[in-house]
């Protein structure tokens, strides 16, 4: 963590939604993860293979969910300052061709430990009315 | 064919070290909507505090993933890729991954649980720099469907 960037403890409360966003995945989304992250699984690109292992089509992958909703908090907590990130992958989300998918993350203040100046962060990502994510929480060092 | 849940406490590794760069964060953020400068500019990086540019915080998947590969493929394991998704993960940092860090990854399979079918895989890499002080941890579980199982995916 840096001080320069870290949200200042003092005046949070739990319950408090500290970021939130709509990110809208569409077909070029996976092909640039899969390129980023180096995960080339074909269920995250070609139908007939999805199909064929019982998705309904293509789905995104789950750490891509994971990675922007990290954005999310990042985007509040300042890029660095997530210590701890954990998420249970609940739901898959098929991104139709053509279209987009979105996917909706609602940050709030979890929990707060004073004695250690750290928030606890959960997350509340959805696509349409499903929740992805299970237990999504993140800690951010504060200041 | 299913998973050999003796494989349990088995590691792999030390790999190869992995090199952190400038331009496989600058990757890596914009492919998760990471808008920070900091993932980009090495003068607001610096002025953050950090040595060089710093990585989005998923961004140990990407060296996590090259040593779970290793237990994956380990025809000893049993575990087919294909009838994997992934159901859990988690990173916990020491520190934030900067351009610039070589680390060594060590993967252990810490649980193996079977029930109805599916096999839950536990590893956990643990990332260290070349002095041997601890960088990262990233704990993933994967479900492995057994292959004479034909019911529905998650």
């Amino acid at each position: 963590m840096t001080e320069s960037t870290s949200p200042s403890f003092a005046g949070l409360e739990v319950g408090q939604v500290v970021a939130e966003r709509e990110i809208a995945l569409t077909r070029a989304s996976l092909v640039r993860y899969a390129g980023a992250s180096g995960d080339f699984n074909p269920i995250h690109y070609n139908d007939v293979v999805a199909v064929e292992v019982g998705l309904p089509g293509v789905i995104a992958h789950g750490m891509l969910t994971m990675g922007v909703a990290a954005s999310v908090v990042e985007e509040w907590g300042g890029a660095g300052n997530v210590s701890d990130f954990q998420v249970r992958f609940t739901r898959p989300i098929p991104v139709p061709n053509p279209g987009e998918a979105t996917v909706s993350v609602t940050a709030r203040i979890g929990a707060l430990d004073e004695e250690r100046r750290t928030a606890r962060v959960d997350l509340t990502v959805q696509h349409g009315d499903v929740k992805v994510l299970g237990k999504a929480q993140a800690l951010v060092d504060c200041a | 064919m299913s998973v050999n849940s003796e494989a349990v406490g088995r590691s792999y590794g030390p790999f190869e070290p992995y090199e952190v760069t400038r331009v496989k964060i600058r990757e890596f953020a914009d492919a998760v909507d990471a808008f920070s400068g900091a993932h980009r500019d090495v003068a607001v990086a610096r002025a953050e505090g950090y040595a060089d540019v710093v990585a989005p915080t998923t961004f140990a998947v990407v060296i996590a993933q090259q040593a779970e590969f290793h237990v994956v493929t380990d025809p000893e394991v049993g575990v087919d890729f294909s009838r994997v998704v992934h159901a859990e993960e988690r990173f916990t940092h020491v520190r934030p991954l900067v351009a610039g860090d070589v680390v060594m990854t060590t993967v252990h399979i810490d649980a193996i649980k079977q029930r109805a079918g599916i096999s839950m895989v536990t590893t956990r890499s643990e990332m260290v720099d070349l002095d041997g002080a601890p960088v990262s941890t990233v704990v993933s579980t994967l479900a492995v469907r057994e292959t004479q199982d034909e019911g529905e995916t998650q």
